[in-house]
């Protein structure tokens, strides 16, 4: 346990040391900054404009909260993407790029296990990527919060999906960090990623024509990589009961995941590390 | 039970795919000794040195080190281990990496402070303490890693070619302190391919050729093995000549030189009488000592064993 957290400090702060994070933070603040710009210009348009020519107050709430609800999810589902590619970014060279250039060689022959070396590193990614999407996802809830007043319903088992999401492709790339090399790694990744983005499309697009085989490749895929349709769960979760019936869109869910899909990407992401686990062990150094 | 070994090989093999890197690697160690590991390139040394640090998993056979299993944790904690081509997490400082070494190796915090300060002393880094190792030359880095392996105080040191990229006052540094952990009972397998710094540290030496032990040797017995003999003489005669041949081997005559290989230098005084009494005029007796890059070509080939 001593090794593990000695190993998560020190995966946290190399990222933090080596500008990794530093990069990701200016570049998330970045975004942070232009969002909620955004966001105050459209939001008076929306109350000045659109709510004005309604029939009603009760329409023109209807209006008013569908709205922000769209744009709050267009504001997570960027933040979801960015914390995609960190957790891809940053697992990639880690495993791969210490065996390479030997510097994995002193830390595992000290009296440690080599789990120890796979679970820090996966500790020390988890802490990163929690505070990166707690700074980015919790920036664009409290900036529409403050500037329309509106926060979505179940924002927290939204917000912890979002994470879920990130941990799993960081598992992922770890995994394939311990067997191949960081550009190998980087590549699958971000294949698996594409695939599994398509195959969320195809399900969606799918649920609003009716057309059962489209859904179906679309669960398949969500099979063989669930880290879309864990987006779509924490899209589900936070929007308004209007959205799911205006049907597919990028930032929202038609064809919900149910919780037993969930439930899957979480074994799948147990499963994942501990194969990581296990590539690591089985590899000559 | 305490190990009688440091380290203790029985028919260590590693295949890669179809290649044999090590074929059979048998070897023993003694507790105090430091050992050397000569061969040339591509002998197998570095995947022999990797099986026996648990880095790399032996295709077949076994290997212990101070009586435990190679690859089991506990004895790690025993073990210090300078790797090759030395990378390091170069963005930490050379405090923060000794820091963190030994928090690897679960030392008490007041004993790993007090060992760190020894250590950079020792190596001459202490007023380079706060300094990333990026900023470190391949001297320094070398110093360092060196300080690494020495944390723990381990019974059983590796050291893969100390001395490479080092000045002659590191690699004299390098020495020192392996004379010095020797004297306080360290054993040390030492790596490396500079014949003359394994000739002045090690007790004993084996030789590497085709990923097998192909001989092993004591170095003290070294200046008195098998030597070249040449003698300087006029008013010698061919017949006196074979008489030779009682004390050594090779003997022949080229001009005014006797050349011959004898044993030991213990038969010098005979020779000498003897060539006194054949009424021989002497001028010299010269004995060269087979240097070990003598032995080494001679054991491994002059095709360095490809």
């Amino acid at each position: 346990m001593n090794a593990i957290w000695t190993l998560a400090r020190l995966t946290f702060r190399e990222a933090m040391r080596r500008r990794i994070m530093l990069a990701g933070l200016l570049l998330g603040i970045a975004f942070l900054v232009i969002y909620s710009i955004g966001l105050h210009f459209i939001i008076t348009q929306i109350r000045s404009v659109a709510v004005e020519n309604m029939p009603s107050r009760s329409a023109a709430n209807i209006v008013d909260v569908e709205g922000m609800n769209a744009l709050l999810m267009a504001g997570l589902y960027a933040v979801t993407f960015l914390s995609i590619a960190m957790a891809a970014l940053l697992g990639a060279d880690t495993l791969a790029g210490e065996i390479n250039s030997g510097t994995v060689q002193t830390i595992v022959t000290k009296p440690i296990r080599r789990a120890d070396v796979v679970l820090g590193k996966w500790l020390g990614f988890a802490g990163l990527l929690g505070l990166y999407i707690l700074l980015l996802a919790g920036g664009v809830v409290v900036s529409m919060f403050i500037q329309a007043g509106y926060t979505p319903d179940n924002v927290l088992s939204g917000l912890g999906l979002i994470y879920m999401e990130s941990l799993l492709i960081m598992t992922i790339t770890l995994m394939y960090s311990a067997a191949f090399s960081a550009l190998a790694t980087g590549g699958i990744v971000f294949g698996l990623y594409g695939l599994s983005f398509i195959g969320g499309w195809i399900e969606q697009i799918g649920a609003v024509l009716n057309n059962d085989t489209a859904v179906k490749i679309g669960i398949f895929t969500s099979l063989i990589i669930p880290s879309e349709s864990l987006w779509r769960r924490a899209a589900f979760e936070m929007q308004t009961p209007l959205a799911g019936v205006f049907g597919a869109s990028p930032f929202g869910a038609a064809s919900v995941p149910s919780i037993l899909m969930v439930v899957y990407a979480g074994l799948y992401l147990v499963v994942t590390l501990i194969l990581a686990i296990r590539i690591f062990q089985k590899r000559d150094l | 039970m305490s190990a009688v070994h440091a380290i203790e090989t029985n028919q260590l093999r590693k295949v890669f795919g179809d290649y044999a890197a090590v074929k059979g690697l048998t070897l023993q160690v003694m507790q105090g000794e430091v050992f050397g590991f000569l061969g040339p390139n591509g002998a197998g040394k570095t995947t022999s040195m990797k099986m026996l640090l648990g880095l790399v998993a032996p295709t077949s056979g076994s290997g212990s080190l101070l009586g435990k299993t190679v690859g089991t944790r506990d004895v790690m904690s025993r073990v210090g281990f300078l790797p090759e081509h030395f990378r390091f997490q170069e963005w930490l400082t050379a405090g923060e990496f000794l820091l963190l070494n030994g928090q690897l190796l679960n030392m008490k915090k007041d004993d790993l402070k007090q060992r760190m300060d020894e250590l950079l002393e020792r190596v001459g880094l202490s007023d380079f303490r706060h300094k990333q190792l990026k900023t470190f030359s391949k001297g320094m880095l070398q110093r360092i890693g060196l300080a690494q392996a020495l944390l723990n105080r381990p019974a059983l040191v590796f050291l893969d070619e100390p001395t490479s990229g080092l000045d002659p006052v590191g690699r004299r540094l390098v020495r020192d302190v392996i004379h010095e952990i020797r004297k306080q009972g360290t054993s040390v397998f030492l790596n490396s391919h500079l014949l003359s710094e394994i000739e002045v540290t090690c007790d004993r030496v084996a030789f590497i050729r085709h990923g097998e032990v192909a001989r092993v040797l004591d170095l003290s017995s070294l200046s008195t093995e098998q030597t070249d003999l040449t003698i300087r003489v006029h008013n010698f005669s061919a017949e006196s000549l074979q008489g030779l041949s009682q004390w050594g081997r090779d003997v022949h005559m080229d001009g005014e030189f006797i050349h011959m290989v004898i044993p030991s230098d213990s038969v010098l005084p005979e020779i000498t009488r003897y060539l006194v009494a054949q009424q021989a005029e002497v001028y010299s007796i010269t004995p060269n000592r087979m240097s070990l890059e003598d032995i080494f070509i001679e054991t491994v080939g002059k095709d360095g064993g490809l």
